[in-house]
């Protein structure tokens, strides 16, 4: 298939799919890391976590709107102020959302699996009264649009840069949270055995409703990000529910460094795929390589090495 | 097979679906949909009904919900659910096309009175609502669907209970019901004008077909693709991504690779905005020369969540757009805008639902009659001067005969018509050599 071209435009062409590729991994981490907490951390099946994402969008959208009519001049940064904001409101309904009808259910976690979907269905539902049933669009300052041109053929897309960077720096976010700081040690102990974290002096409660706001919370910045680059309608969550189980299973569910890994597994597959063969096959591919390592390796890529 | 049997009235053949966002949770409501429609059958058969006075027995010899002074009409779209997006406008503009019908006098001395029903994006409760619709509240006429998959769904029924539906979806042909009007177009009319157009006026030599995969996208690039064939020029790729697919950016380098002179994309649902947004972001500039994208799945109201300035610049073959610059559109999107919000946009599909209740009415009146039957035999040869696209003609084949359009998508979310038919297209659902 590639005798018609020239040397120079395969590279350029390897280049630029390259480079989708880490876009799609950016993608992946970003819709993933807030389930690897709430999932993975807390064992909580939160069928509700594309509904947060958009909420992080539509909260995006609210502020472009509030900019563009009220500080026009200031349109140029909206963006880091919505992700702050979508980050905020995501991390109460997070919290909230703990407190109300998560915390009854850590025993029964194929209860909160059923929970959580009803909680995903009023979320889409209450999204669709209050900003209609159709999709909304989000109008991005100019310097997020556009590609920056390497080569007459390779283009680089800016907002697939942002999306690299924002990524890089929650990934990195995350992990000091978790590994370096007091707090993520006593998450880290409850995972491990909840009954001797609180033994010794845990409040576990406490730290449930943390985390789980603090997944929510990072899905409201993932949600805010992709309005650069998918739609923002009340059904828009579900394009993302899927494909982020996906990589949160595959990974190893307690790890986080195995989300990174998955991630990275997949976007690779799915985009190399995805130029040698049609989209839907590419897919299908991928899927049955992640149900193929699955059976062999139930516990994901990653496993957390504990005594039971 | 599993869908047989858990959904009777629909053949596992014809769970089509024309816009479809997310599937995996039909299976989950399908059970329990199951359970309530076999709970519902009993009481259905036993309602009684109203049978109209003795002075409606000239115009209605079948027992249709007609009275001295009124006449009964079914609305069946979805909204709630994903499709609760699309038909919201299908919905809006039969309620003001009845109203305005009202307004003249009603038909045949009789004021419309409506049934609104939820199809709720779930194709059994589709066929469930026609039922109620056709047999407890004996409607002359339902104005309805959108997707091919709920038009499926209803087909048995208003072919086993005699009722007549009028579809306002463009859609992929391979169909004509005596029990239905179709007054979308179908995959030809809109597929063979555009190519036309986009070969003589921008020299198109190379063509990349891309769109959702399922049927409709996929029915109408095998279309298109005979079509190019035909005219002696190449299609350099075809390719399709599962709905709900949000990144294209493996399609767009292979796109950059193969250079066409012609995108024919025929993306739905959120996957669009996804799909405009990227190819923006990777540098291809649809307002230079080349690549011409042209698309005949975007309307005004899809452009609402992809943002005019991601699209700007892309050609869309449809029947109708909300510039259309003549007298009969000046006062529909006049009237529509009162009625709904001054925001409001009209997409194709939501003009030809407009023309439901109005083509009803005329055929009603030729007929001198509700009787389904009689007004079946009237549809064929049937005008209407007054459509906001401008003349339409229903065909024996009971698709309309309409002239298609090519508009240019601007920066504020509307198209501009560059080009139309000098003549009506004829509807061909089954077109020979293209199949």
């Amino acid at each position: 298939m590639f005798a018609d071209y020239t040397a120079a435009e395969l590279t350029s062409i390897f280049a630029m799919q390259g480079f989708a590729g880490l876009i799609l991994f950016s993608i992946l981490v970003l819709m993933a890391l807030g389930l690897a907490i709430i999932f993975g951390q807390m064992g909580v099946i939160n069928m509700a976590h594309g509904e947060f994402m958009i909420l992080g969008a539509y909260i995006t959208y609210l502020t472009s709107n509030l900019f563009s009519e009220h500080a026009a001049a200031l349109f140029d940064g909206y963006f880091f102020i919505a992700m702050a904001l979508a980050f905020v409101a995501t991390f109460a309904l997070g919290a909230l959302v703990e407190w109300a009808l998560i915390r009854h259910l850590y025993r029964r976690p194929l209860d909160t699996l059923l929970a959580t979907w009803g909680l995903s269905l009023i979320l889409q539902q209450t999204y669709r009264s209050v900003f209609g049933a159709r999709e909304v669009g989000v109008t991005l300052p100019d310097w997020l649009m556009g590609s920056y041109p390497l080569t007459e053929m390779i283009e680089i897309p800016i907002n697939g840069i942002f999306v690299m960077v924002l990524t890089l720096l929650i990934t990195l976010g995350v992990y000091l949270v978790m590994f370096r700081s007091r707090w993520g040690k006593q998450v880290r102990a409850v995972v491990q055995n909840r009954e001797m974290a609180g033994a010794v002096g845990i409040n576990t409660e406490k730290v449930d409703r943390m985390t789980f706001a603090l997944g929510c919370g990072i899905a409201g910045i993932a949600g805010s990000a992709f309005t650069m680059i998918g739609s923002t309608g009340p059904t828009s969550g579900q394009l993302y529910i899927v494909d982020t189980f996906l990589v949160v299973v595959f990974g190893g569910a307690q790890s986080l460094l195995g989300t990174v890994a998955s991630a990275f597994t997949i976007s690779q597959a799915q985009s190399t795929m995805e130029f040698f063969l049609s989209g839907s096959m590419a897919k299908v591919l991928t899927l049955l390589v992640v149900v193929g390592i699955l059976m062999l390796r139930p516990q994901g890529l990653f496993a957390l090495k504990i005594r039971r | 097979m599993l869908l047989n049997k858990s959904v009777p009235n629909i053949p596992a053949g014809n769970l089509i679906h024309k816009t479809l966002k997310f599937v995996p949770r039909e299976g989950l409501r399908r059970l329990s949909r199951k359970v309530v429609a076999r709970a519902l059958a009993v009481p259905m058969l036993a309602t009684t009904l109203a049978i109209a006075p003795t002075g409606a027995a000239e115009v209605n010899s079948t027992g249709l919900a007609v009275t001295d002074d009124t006449v009964t009409v079914g609305i069946l779209h979805s909204v709630t659910g994903t499709m609760a997006i699309s038909e919201t406008g299908s919905v809006q503009a039969e309620k003001l096309a009845i109203e305005q019908i009202n307004a003249m006098g009603g038909v045949l001395g009789r004021k419309i009175k409506y049934i609104q029903e939820d199809g709720a994006s779930d194709w059994p409760t589709f066929a469930e609502k026609s039922k109620k619709l056709l047999v407890n509240d004996k409607v002359a006429a339902v104005f309805g669907c959108w997707t091919s998959a709920s038009r499926k769904a209803v087909l048995p029924i208003f072919e086993q209970y005699n009722g007549m539906l009028y579809y306002p979806t463009f859609y992929e042909g391979l169909e004509q019901s005596p029990n239905v009007i179709y007054t979308g177009q179908e995959a030809t009319q809109q597929i063979l004008a555009g190519i036309d157009w986009v070969v003589k006026e921008k020299g198109a030599k190379k063509f990349f077909l891309l769109g959702s995969d399922y049927i409709w996208p996929r029915t109408s690039n095998k279309i298109a693709r005979k079509h190019i064939e035909k005219l002696g020029l190449k299609v350099v790729g075809e390719e399709y991504y599962p709905l709900g697919h949000t990144q294209f950016n493996s399609v767009i380098n292979k796109i950059k690779l193969k250079k066409p002179d012609v995108i024919y994309a025929i993306v739905v649902g959120g996957s669009n905005v996804a799909f405009y947004k990227q190819l923006k972001a990777a540098g291809i500039d649809l307002t230079k020369e080349k690549p011409v994208l042209l698309t005949i799945s975007v309307t005004e109201d899809e452009i609402l969540g992809i943002g005019g300035e991601n699209i700007v610049g892309a050609y869309a073959a449809m029947k109708y757009f909300q510039s259309l610059d003549n007298p009969n559109n000046e006062a529909f999107v006049k009237a529509f805008k009162e009625k709904w919000g001054k925001d409001i946009v009209i997409g194709d599909v939501t003009q030809a639902a407009y023309l439901g209740p109005w083509l009803w009415k005329a055929a009603v009146e030729k007929a001198g009659s509700f009787d389904i039957d009689k007004v079946r035999a009237a549809s064929p040869g049937i005008e209407l001067k007054t459509a906001p696209e401008g003349y339409v003609r229903i065909h024996e084949n009971h698709h309309l005969w309409s002239k298609t359009r090519i508009g240019l998508a601007q920066m504020d979310g509307q198209y501009k018509v560059v080009h139309e038919t000098e003549e009506l297209m004829e509807p061909d659902p089954f077109p020979k050599g293209y199949q």
